[in-house]
């Protein structure tokens, strides 16, 4: 009898082949990359007219600088943003994933998210991950019940605070805001507040650095201010920075191709437009 | 800066003549870093029933959230007020049955038709015991003996509250992990009552300092 082989179309969900050959390398002596953190200071704070959440742009790989603009002010809804401290990957999916939930409940509901809403969400989503999902987030925004601030931390437990700091830089803040807050700044006061804060945290913390974003909601709408404050520009040998005149590098050869008309349909449809 | 949010803490719950007093220090800590100096550790499960919660902030979050759920459900069942012992039984049963993976006591107070007020302790591990006051937290330890001594039956309200205040800032003074301001709840048969004391109007004891403004200035 002869054998015959059937091929079986892929099962499905997650192959983990290279798991195997990953932890023979790493016995072997391979060095494993580090995950992406967002060292971070983030912060969020209460104001006369609604919520004021604030953000450094520094995003580290063990030492190494990865991303010196990166944004850590994310969307959640239309009156809702969220700061994330810890993993990059982690802050970036949760507040993704809470994002889209919101959205359909919108849908489902007919009427705006609550912060509260979202704030269910992340946390029993974090606790459920016994505090696997590595993600510190400063939850702000402003819904008809009016302006809230939230802490959550990666295990699943929600401060909700009046001003709030999180991340490694959060003690440099905090300190700037247990000695400058007030209630019922205006609008001015707390983006200097803020900005201070944000400042003592790229100053002062290693994990923290470059720009300053600012995230301002109020009953009207929300205003992103990315890069608000630039306190780290980049320095120059020459003032004028670098400046390549033509005729600094000698050209051997050129040739110049139009990159149109280059796919030519060989079988089949061509795809359809639309 | 990543260990797990955790309540140091000092809870109380005590019974006095009319109904019930819960007191709690407000200082939640992530290692040794005060995360929030102003939490609110005395949770509403019902209009009649409140817990207070000790050891890891998600932990006791989770378990309030779902035992409110229920208890809101039941009184929906059975179209009037759910009574404490009830409450402290689906605390129990959370606490017992998950055992292995949470980490939080509580202290589940409050006042029913049938008993008046009653205060049950549900510690780790999930017993449940009724008893006329409880302690919990890392700073109960600093308060077995000044409570068995200063505890009469049938207080007063404003004794009682006294008693609960002084207690807590008992267990300030001595534990790192408690601090802050003293919150607490007073419930029985007329309804309930909030109470916050800042820093500045707790009583002092031996070696402490009178708090003094700050000398910042901006």
């Amino acid at each position: 009898m002869t054998k015959t082989t059937i091929d079986l179309p892929p099962k499905g969900g997650f192959s983990f082949d290279l798991c195997r050959r990953n932890a023979f390398l790493e016995s072997q002596g391979t060095k494993m990359p580090k995950f992406r953190k967002t060292g971070t200071t983030i912060v969020g704070l209460i104001f006369k007219d609604g919520v004021i959440l604030g953000a450094d742009t520094r995003a580290t790989e063990g030492e190494i600088v990865c991303d010196k603009n990166c944004e850590k002010i994310h969307y959640l809804a239309p009156n809702i943003s969220c700061c994330g401290a810890g993993t990059a990957a982690d802050t970036e999916n949760v507040t993704d994933m809470v994002s889209s939930q919101l959205e359909l409940h919108r849908y489902a509901t007919g009427r705006d998210s609550r912060v509260v809403t979202a704030l269910t969400m992340l946390k029993s989503h974090l606790f459920g991950y016994q505090g696997a999902v590595s993600a510190a987030l400063v939850l702000g925004g402003v819904d008809v019940t009016g302006p809230h601030l939230h802490a959550v931390y990666p295990h699943g437990s929600t401060d909700t605070l009046p001003f709030a700091t999180m991340g490694s830089g959060s003690l440099a803040a905090m300190a700037m805001f247990e000695s400058r807050f007030k209630e019922g700044m205006t609008r001015e006061e707390g983006i200097e507040v803020v900005c201070a804060a944000i400042c003592a945290g790229i100053f002062n913390d290693l994990g923290s650095g470059s720009n300053v974003d600012l995230c301002v909601i109020t009953k009207g709408g929300k205003e992103y201010l990315r890069n608000y404050q630039q306190p780290n520009p980049r320095s120059y040998t020459h003032s004028k920075g670098y400046h390549f005149t033509s005729g600094h590098t000698a050209i051997l050869s050129s040739k110049i191709r139009a990159l149109r008309n280059q796919v030519r349909v060989v079988e089949g449809d061509a795809m359809e437009e639309e | 800066m990543d260990a797990p949010h955790s309540m140091g803490t000092t809870i109380i719950g005590m019974e006095y003549a009319e109904g019930v007093i819960l007191g709690a220090d407000s200082r939640t800590t992530t290692g040794l870093y005060v995360a929030n100096r102003a939490s609110d550790k005395i949770t509403q499960l019902t209009d009649n029933v409140y817990v207070c919660r000790s050891g890891s902030a998600a932990d006791s979050q989770v378990v309030s959230d779902y035992v409110r759920y229920f208890l809101n459900q039941h009184t929906i069942q059975i179209g009037k007020a759910a009574s404490v012992k009830t409450a402290a039984t689906l605390v129990r049963e959370l606490s017992y049955q998950n055992k292995s993976f949470l980490e939080t006591g509580l202290i589940v107070a409050g006042w029913d038709t049938h008993e008046g007020g009653s205060v049950y302790g549900v510690p780790l591990g999930g017993t449940m015991l009724r008893l006329p006051f409880a302690t919990g937290g890392s700073g109960c330890s600093y308060l077995y003996g000044f409570l068995d001594q200063a505890w009469q039956p049938n207080m007063s309200r404003e004794d009682a509250e006294k008693l609960v205040v002084k207690a807590i800032a008992l267990a300030i003074a001595r534990d790192g992990a408690s601090g802050g301001v003293v919150r607490t709840i007073n419930v029985n048969a007329y309804g309930v009552e909030r109470n916050f004391y800042a820093g500045d109007q707790l009583p002092l004891f031996y070696d402490e300092l009178a708090p003094r403004p700050t000398l910042i200035h901006f």
